[in-house]
């Protein structure tokens, strides 16, 4: 592409802002076009953002995730009043419960003279920073010295039915159900490129079957197969195991989407110049494979991955949402949003259905995204 | 041509019969089975059951016999149309599918009237008048609805329609017409049921048909014979709605078969939040109570729909526009 470029150059009379796409290499073209999408770039920085959450969850969190308490239970969310007189001093109102006397239901009375103090990078539950570094520092809490059955947390977005803090639920929630996208796309990429490779390589009897195996699995209605996997999970396994065992159901679709996009750029290159040019000269066929042909289409791969995250979280969310992925003490958005099953919570607890927002929010930047690179993985198209 | 649709067929079927050997496998996976629940049901009863009783069960049903014996007994009753028994339900699975499969088919119906009536339309207008504000708001509207999760829609419409209109949603029927005898008021209230799953079904149709339907125009606006039209005096919409909506229609009308199955397949979920009385939420507890022939026919069921589905979308998509060749028919 380059050599092209450096060719027209010669021809004389061209600007120096298209000199310099000439000159230009594959990824930086692809980055330009890429920054051309708007909503694709602010979609990007937006998952940026959620996967931080992911990294950063416990610091982030105000409150022990675990901890419950019958005595705030069903809370509204609650604002943080950040001045007091006129004055910089973050606080939450005390709360006092008590039940409607008609309907029997709970409610909390705000107490506006009693104020608990918030404060920042304050000391809470001891956690691990990115798995590695003990740590028990968070951005946001109640002080340490206020004891739990007072107020143990700050409850910016309610709590559940036993008392859980939702806003820490959510930030732990983001990291699993976050990664299991990128987990469940890194086996199906895996699996992808290995099978369609084979087969846009190979061809023959190898294409026939794999591409037969393709079509059966993806006449399968997903929604089904995906709830009688997830049925077949036994009940007694241990919170990390369904999580893998989920995220392997979640992808025993997603891989048959790549391993087309694969073949089909194989199919495309394989009696190309450059890789008969390398088949000439004798390079192994492994390194043909992975060092040049699998290199020229990285960028379509990138973007086929971005496209298919997407569905592994909804799948996620959706089978946890039926009680069929995972489970407490296991903390995802599908497990949250269990709790908003029925109109009768919905109605009585909207603040629960809150969780719907990220994962609104992420799969639309997850298309958006994919969207954006897959015209920039093609830049030389108008 | 004929040659074409009698390979196609025999695909199909060699899709139907392993998907038959999947489902089976997969909802014998759970370890144990149906009479380990029935067992422990009965139990918490406190009416214990002995090892020899549950083992006598077990042979009556047929349960103790190698899986593939088991498979081949199901799935030559399943051929002859025996579904078996619901071991939950303590029916048929047969009069299972007669309840609720008409109104899955209904809902899906409806559905599929819903996506065409606002898709169409929209798709027309969004490539007729192509970048302006309309079409920029149809397109991020439709991105959103592929996007959001049918289920999580359910959820919101649910909240919507309890909080600012006080009704409360959830099944296809008012408590008092439940179980009453088909009349008029009877179908009023069932309308007055359908709108929010149809909605909550449609929306992603809706979304994706738009897009086709926008493209295909897109691709026949330009041609000469379009220009000619116009050029001869034709009224504008009228040059357009004659000849290339007709076109770009083409491969919508060969969707439909693809639409039956999809649209039933994705209701399960929403079926259940909404707890509509289709085939969605028994699946669900089928599968959880390890009741093998209910969730053993519904999937099997849901898998040959979308392949015979397929089957007639492909047929009809050649049979509708002769301008497209089968490579290797004739």
């Amino acid at each position: 592409m380059a050599s092209e470029g450096a060719m027209s150059v010669h021809q004389g009379a061209v600007s120096d802002e298209s000199q310099e796409i000439f000159v230009a290499s594959q990824w930086r073209l692809m980055w330009w076009r890429f920054k051309r999408h708007r909503l694709a770039v602010v979609s990007a920085i937006i998952l940026i953002g959620f996967y931080m959450v992911a990294a950063f969850a416990e610091f982030l969190a105000t409150a022990d995730p675990a901890y419950h308490t019958e005595k705030f239970h069903y809370l509204r969310p609650q604002p943080i009043r950040f001045f007091d007189e006129g004055r910089f001093r973050p606080h939450v109102n005390g709360l006092k419960g008590f039940r409607d006397p008609d309907t029997f239901k709970k409610d909390y009375e705000v107490l506006p003279d009693e104020k608990i103090p918030v404060h920042f990078f304050v000391e809470g539950f001891e956690y691990r920073l990115l798995g590695l570094f003990p740590a028990n520092r968070h951005l946001l809490g109640i002080a340490p010295d206020v004891p739990l059955e007072v107020r143990p947390s700050i409850y910016l977005l309610g709590s559940d039915d036993i008392g859980r803090d939702a806003w820490s639920r959510l930030m732990i929630a983001t990291r699993i159900s976050l990664s299991i996208g990128l987990i469940g796309v890194a086996m199906s990429f895996f699996l992808g490129i290995v099978l369609g490779g084979i087969s846009g390589y190979y061809g023959g009897v190898w294409d026939l079957s794999i591409q037969r195996l393709i079509e059966i699995l993806r006449s399968i209605p997903a929604i089904p197969l995906w709830m009688a996997l997830a049925a077949a999970v036994p009940r007694d396994w241990s919170a990390l195991r369904v999580y893998f065992a989920i995220t392997v159901i979640v992808s025993v679709i997603g891989w048959t989407e790549l391993a087309r996009v694969v073949r089909g750029r194989f199919l495309s290159l394989r009696e190309d110049d450059f890789v008969t040019a390398a088949r000439l000269i004798g390079v192994p066929e492994m390194r043909i494979i992975f060092r040049h042909m699998l290199t020229s289409f990285t960028s379509h791969i990138i973007a086929a991955i971005s496209l298919a995250i997407p569905g592994m979280i909804i799948a996620e969310t959706a089978l946890s949402f039926l009680g069929l992925g995972l489970r407490a003490p296991a903390v995802s958005w599908g497990v949250m949003l269990q709790q908003a099953q029925n109109a009768q919570t919905v109605a009585l607890y909207p603040w629960l259905m809150f969780v719907a927002v990220p994962v609104i929010i992420a799969i639309l930047a997850f298309n958006f995204m994919g969207d954006g690179l897959r015209d920039a993985a093609d830049p030389y198209s108008s | 041509m004929l040659g074409f649709m009698g390979r196609r067929a025999l695909l199909g079927a060699v899709t139907i019969f392993a998907i038959s050997i999947i489902s089976f496998v997969v909802i014998q996976l759970p370890e144990g089975d149906w009479i380990d629940n029935y067992v422990l049901q009965l139990e918490m009863a406190g009416d214990p059951v002995s090892i020899d009783e549950a083992e006598a069960l077990r042979s009556q049903y047929g349960l103790d016999r190698p899986l593939y014996v088991q498979y081949w007994k199901w799935i030559r009753r399943m051929a002859s149309l025996e579904f078996g028994y619901s071991y939950y339900l303590e029916v048929p699975v047969k009069q299972i599918l007669f309840e609720r499969f008409p109104y899955q088919i209904m809902l899906a119906g409806v559905t599929i009237i819903f996506t065409w009536l606002f898709a169409i339309p929209i798709g027309i207008y969004s490539a007729v008048r192509k970048r302006s504000l309309g079409d920029y708001t149809f397109t991020f509207l439709g991105f959103t609805g592929l996007a959001v999760p049918d289920f999580l829609l359910a959820l919101i419409l649910m909240y919507i329609s309890f909080a600012y209109f006080g009704q409360t949603v959830g099944g296809l029927f008012s408590r008092e017409y439940l179980t009453a005898e088909w009349s008029w008021p009877r179908v009023w209230d069932l309308i007055k049921h359908l709108w929010i799953p149809t909605v909550v079904l449609g929306t992603a149709g809706t979304a994706s048909l738009i897009r086709i339907m926008r493209n295909n125009l897109l691709d026949e606006l330009p041609k000469p014979y379009v220009l000619t039209a116009m050029s001869k005096g034709l009224p504008l919409w009228w040059a357009i709605m004659k000849y290339p909506v007709r076109v770009a229609l083409n491969p919508l009308v060969s969707t439909i078969g693809y639409l039956l199955p999809a649209l039933i397949g994705g209701s399960i979920i929403v079926s259940v939040v909404l707890g509509l009385p289709t085939l969605g939420p028994v699946m669900l507890r089928a599968l959880l109570e390890q009741d093998m022939y209910l969730a053993g026919t519904i999937v099997l069921l849901l898998g040959a729909l979308t392949v015979v589905g397929t089957l007639i979308s492909d047929i009809l998509l050649i049979v509708i526009d002769p301008r497209i060749r089968v490579v290797g028919a004739d």
